[in-house]
């Protein structure tokens, strides 16, 4: 026997060390149903995005970009190409990431400080507004041609690491998905056009 | 009593006693003892540590099913609590993210002296750069949002390093604990604070577990649908020895019994029954001695074949009993000792063929054979006739063996068929010959299959196959065992980025040698160097120094700091991680690199000559610089080899099966040699034939049914030449000159048979395979024996006269 039962993915290890900061949720309610039931038509995209991050630690903002793909309901692929290639795959609830050749796996169930990263996106996309408020308390603002989703995680474990996911959209397409931080920090990625299948 | 009488009684009363003391003294292990080799090989000796006491022997997987997951898991964490507070486990792991924690910042507190990317280039100004370069990359990833936390002490990124080094099974978890794929066990895995051979202490830590559950589900209202399963080679030991132990008492319990209910009916008389048993128990007693003798300890399982000595040592008093009964002993003596003698030389000359055995179950059992079989004849000779009564009033058996001489005697018309099934037998033998013999040495093992898939699949979910291949570095010193694994390491970090192996492990991932943690702090400039590095790799990122001011502390922390021992490692998981992989007996270090094979495959043959290669050449390449190794007197010596534990497992059993196999020819011919001289070459080959016919017999039957042979099947065939030349001995013996006692032989011979029968009988239902495989051997080859030495013996062998 190896002793490779004490590691585990990378993520867990980050996860652990994440700095704790205390975070408020909020919450609330809005019928959804309209936007839910337009974003559920969507059964799959490709699209590229670019995405910016304003750390504290840093004088200047880093960006990034790659591409992201969606097959309804349940499986999302972020492909960072730029300036690290990276991807991160969820699927069925399951999340892997795959950097050089190392892939990792774990089970987001168990992992609830990671639910704000892709979870949020994945289940805005699928219009599955169970989804969204089992993790999120969620608030809807805006019309139809210009919406904002807030997503607050109710769970501990995650709002210590987000405090807020903002999702920007018009109609079925999203725009923008900012990720505030529970430190202030904050990421913005903005979605670009369709890519050809 | 006459006085020869009183001297016989003396001297078998001192000569119990003696034995009686040293037998109380010897040593009884049931441990793996038996199956491994005394005089191994420089392989079998690695094999063996690491089936006693290495790498794997201390890990106990803890399974928990049944009931709903909430409850498995509640249950699993409070279990994990009570484990971790019993000085029995050293580490006990769950899947909780405390551990996760504790690792995580032992990683990141001993990052500058694990990392192995930490060189004196990758601390100048450019290097810095690069590297800080390369972290803020990372940070531009979803992971960076939890990575960045470390960046301001870690700008250089070596704890991600050093995790991204690290390999990560995926072990499934379920509220909060890890559970297996299918999602219906929660798993723990402890290791033990005893060794693997430490048979006891794992003994109890397997009952510390279970009370530990038994307490944690008294706990929980609604846990009472919970079931415990405890694997793991101490667990396997553990129920072993137990069931060796069961099955020692239970089979001699019954076979005792039924033979001295077969025996009753044949005497009708208790005083014979009772007499009957007295050689059968000095035999045993003599055999428990020699062995405890000859031996460091007594194994359990050759008390199991000990069983086997009842069917064999009651005979001789059968013979003594039945066809001395309402005659005169002296009568007997004269003429059916001197049979009963060259009877009891034949079997003790097939046993002594097995003493040299390096299989020591084998060996031992072959001298427990030979000093029971030569006590018991001897007491039957010079005691039995002493306390036999005057008048011994024995059932008359003259009728059953007159009537089974006409039988045997119209049996006899048909045995030309015999030589047909001579020719069928070979045939059935030559269409098996692929699957002839078995060749695995978990053949031997007693462990249940239904025990050995919980085992394999509690080791799939937890991600910890069962290794085969290892590589081996050992040294008399622990830095010098370090550095070579470190060197060899590297070699097989490239094989596995070319996908060559799958991956492997190292002690020194979370222990590097002292060596390397020195050249790691040399790399480390010092505090105001350092900043002024720092400052110049800094132009044109968007970082500025005095953020990075924990970073210039760390460093210098890390560069002052007394090297990582095994003790650092204490109260991690990382510590049971480097224990299984490094271990210290006696003078001598010894550094396990377990390999995985690729993905859903096993090693290829090039795969296994790379890792070969990789071993020489990192190992005869000096570990040390040059320049230090001037210092001291030489290098210590270290050898390091790839090891195929399957291979190793699977050479020593066909090692040990050939021996068996010639060690028996040997036997075989010494029983010939033996009757050739002391009766005639064509006489000798007359009493061999029909025990030849029985053993291919059998052998063609366990062919023909599945089953392949193994070493105890061919130590049951030995026991059938064995048991068997008493009866084509007597056959022999009433063709020379029957003198009207052939009824009366005929029926000694049965009930000696069916003593026989019944004694090797019992063993072929023990749930231990090498008892089980010796009774299903004997039990109708000594029946076939008979019946075949009756079928071939001349005419006048059995007639009587009118």
């Amino acid at each position: 026997m190896s002793g490779r039962h004490a590691h585990a993915a990378r993520w867990l290890w980050l996860a652990a060390l994440a700095a704790p900061l205390a975070a408020v949720a909020a919450s609330s309610a809005d019928p959804l149903d309209a936007l839910m039931h337009e974003l559920a038509a969507r059964r799959h995209g490709h699209v590229t995005f670019t995405e910016v991050q304003y750390l504290a630690i840093l004088d200047r903002p880093l960006e990034s970009s790659g591409e992201l793909l969606y097959e309804a309901p349940d499986r999302l692929e972020k492909r960072t190409l730029r300036p690290r290639p990276e991807t991160l795959v969820l699927e069925h609830g399951t999340l892997s990431a795959t950097r050089g050749k190392h892939t990792r796996t774990l089970e987001l169930a168990a992992w609830p400080q990671l639910a704000p990263l892709l979870e949020s996106l994945r289940a805005t996309l699928a219009g599955d507004r169970s989804a969204l408020e089992q993790v999120f308390s969620v608030t809807l603002d805006g019309d139809a041609t210009h919406w904002t989703l807030h997503l607050a995680p109710r769970e501990a474990a995650a709002a210590r690491v987000v405090r807020q996911v903002s999702i920007t959209g018009a109609g079925a397409d999203l725009r923008t998905v900012e990720i505030l931080a529970a430190d202030g920090d904050r990421s913005v990625l903005t979605v670009g056009p369709e890519l050809p299948p | 009593m006459t006085r020869a009488g009183w001297t016989a009684t003396l001297v078998f009363g001192a000569l119990t006693a003696l034995a009686a003391s040293v037998a109380a003294r010897a040593r009884y292990t049931a441990d793996l003892s038996a199956f491994l080799p005394r005089a191994p090989t420089e392989g079998q000796r690695l094999l063996t540590e690491e089936l006693r006491a290495g790498f794997a022997s201390r890990f106990l997987m803890i399974a928990i099913e049944g009931g709903d997951p909430d409850t498995r898991a509640h249950v699993a964490a409070d279990l994990a609590r009570r484990l971790r507070a019993d000085p029995a486990f050293v580490v006990v792991s769950d899947g909780d993210s405390e551990g996760y924690a504790r690792t995580a910042s032992f990683l990141l507190g001993h990052r500058y002296l694990l990392s192995d990317a930490v060189t004196p280039e990758r601390f100048t100004a450019a290097g810095l750069h690069s590297a800080i370069g390369d972290a803020l990359d990372s940070l531009a990833s979803p992971e960076g949002l939890m990575a960045k936390s470390l960046f301001t002490s870690d700008p250089t990124g070596e704890t991600l390093h050093i995790l991204d080094g690290l390999n990560s099974p995926h072990i499934a978890t379920q509220n909060g604990v890890w559970s297996s794929h299918d999602g219906r066990r929660a798993l723990l895995l402890a290791q033990t604070a005893a060794a693997g051979s430490d048979t006891d202490g794992q003994e109890q830590a397997c009952r510390s577990v279970r009370s530990a559950f038994a307490a944690a589900v008294a706990r929980a209202p609604t846990a009472s649908a919970l079931r415990l399963a405890v694997s793991g080679p101490g667990a396997f030991a553990v129920s072993a020895r137990a069931t060796i132990r069961a099955q020692v008492v239970r089979l001699s319990a019954i076979s005792a019994l039924l033979i001295a209910a077969l025996l009753l009916a044949a005497y009708r008389s208790a005083t014979a029954l009772l007499l009957t048993f007295i050689p059968v128990a000095s035999g045993a007693l003599a055999g428990v001695t020699a062995v405890g003798l000859g031996f460091d300890a007594v194994h359990g399982i050759t008390l199991g074949f000990g069983v086997t000595l009842i069917g064999e040592a009651v005979d001789y008093a059968i013979y003594l009993f039945i066809q001395s009964a309402g005659a005169d002993v002296a009568e007997w003596r004269r003429a059916v000792w001197p049979t009963v003698r060259l009877g009891m030389l034949t079997s003790v000359c097939g046993f002594a063929a097995l003493v040299p055995s390096g299989f020591q179950g084998l060996a031992q059992l072959g001298l427990f054979s030979i000093a029971g079989l030569v006590s018991a004849a001897l007491v039957t000779r010079y005691v039995l006739p002493q306390w036999r009564p005057a008048i011994l009033e024995t059932r008359d058996l003259t009728a059953l063996g007159a009537s089974l001489a006409r039988v045997l005697g119209r049996l006899r018309a048909g045995r030309a068929a015999l030589a047909l099934l001579a020719v069928l037998c070979g045939l059935a033998l030559f269409a098996h010959r692929a699957t002839l013999f078995s060749r695995e040495l978990t053949d031997l093992s007693p462990i249940p299959a239904a025990d050995l898939r919980l085992d394999a699949s509690l080791r799939a979910d937890l991600g910890t196959p069962d290794p085969r291949y290892l590589v081996v570095v050992s040294s008399p010193d622990t830095g010098a065992a370090l550095e070579s694994a470190e060197a060899i390491a590297r070699r097989l970090t490239s094989l596995a980025d070319a996908s060559v192996i799958g991956g492997f492990e190292s002690p020194t991932r979370f222990l590097p040698s002292p060596a390397s943690q020195r050249a790691r702090q040399a790399s480390l400039p010092a505090a105001d160097e350092l900043s002024t590095r720092l400052r110049e790799a800094l132009v044109g990122l968007p970082v500025s120094d005095e953020r990075l001011a924990p970073f210039l502390r760390d460093v210098e922390q890390a560069r002052t700091a007394s090297p990582l021992t095994a003790r650092d490692l204490s109260g991690t998981p990382l510590a049971s991680a480097v224990d299984a992989l490094l271990t210290a007996s006696g003078p001598t270090t010894t550094a396990f690199l377990p390999i995985a094979p690729p993905p859903g495959g096993e090693l290829s043959t090039a795969a296994i000559a790379a890792v070969r290669t990789a071993v020489d050449q990192a190992t005869r390449v000096p570990p040390r610089a040059a320049g230090s190794a001037l210092a001291k007197p030489g290098p210590p010596q270290v050898s390091a080899r790839l090891l195929d534990l399957k291979a190793e497992a699977d050479d020593l059993y066909a090692h040990y099966l050939r021996q068996a196999v010639s060690l028996s020819l040997v036997g075989l011919a010494a029983i010939l040699l033996l009757l050739a001289v002391t009766r005639s070459p064509l006489r000798a080959l007359r009493m061999v034939t029909p025990l030849a016919l029985a053993v291919l017999t059998v052998a063609a039957a366990l062919a023909l049914t599945g089953q392949r042979l193994g070493i105890l099947h061919v130590v049951g065939m030995l026991l059938i030449i064995a048991v068997g030349s008493n009866y084509a001995l007597f056959f022999d013996r009433l063709a020379q000159h029957a003198r009207g006692e052939v009824p009366r032989v005929l029926a000694s011979l049965a009930v000696a048979n069916l003593a026989t029968v019944v004694g090797f009988g019992v063993l072929a239902f023990s749930s231990v395979p090498v008892l089980a495989a010796l009774g299903r051997t004997t039990a109708p080859g000594a029946l076939l024996a008979l019946v075949f030495s009756a079928l071939l013996a001349p005419r006048a062998a059995l007639e009587s006269p009118a």
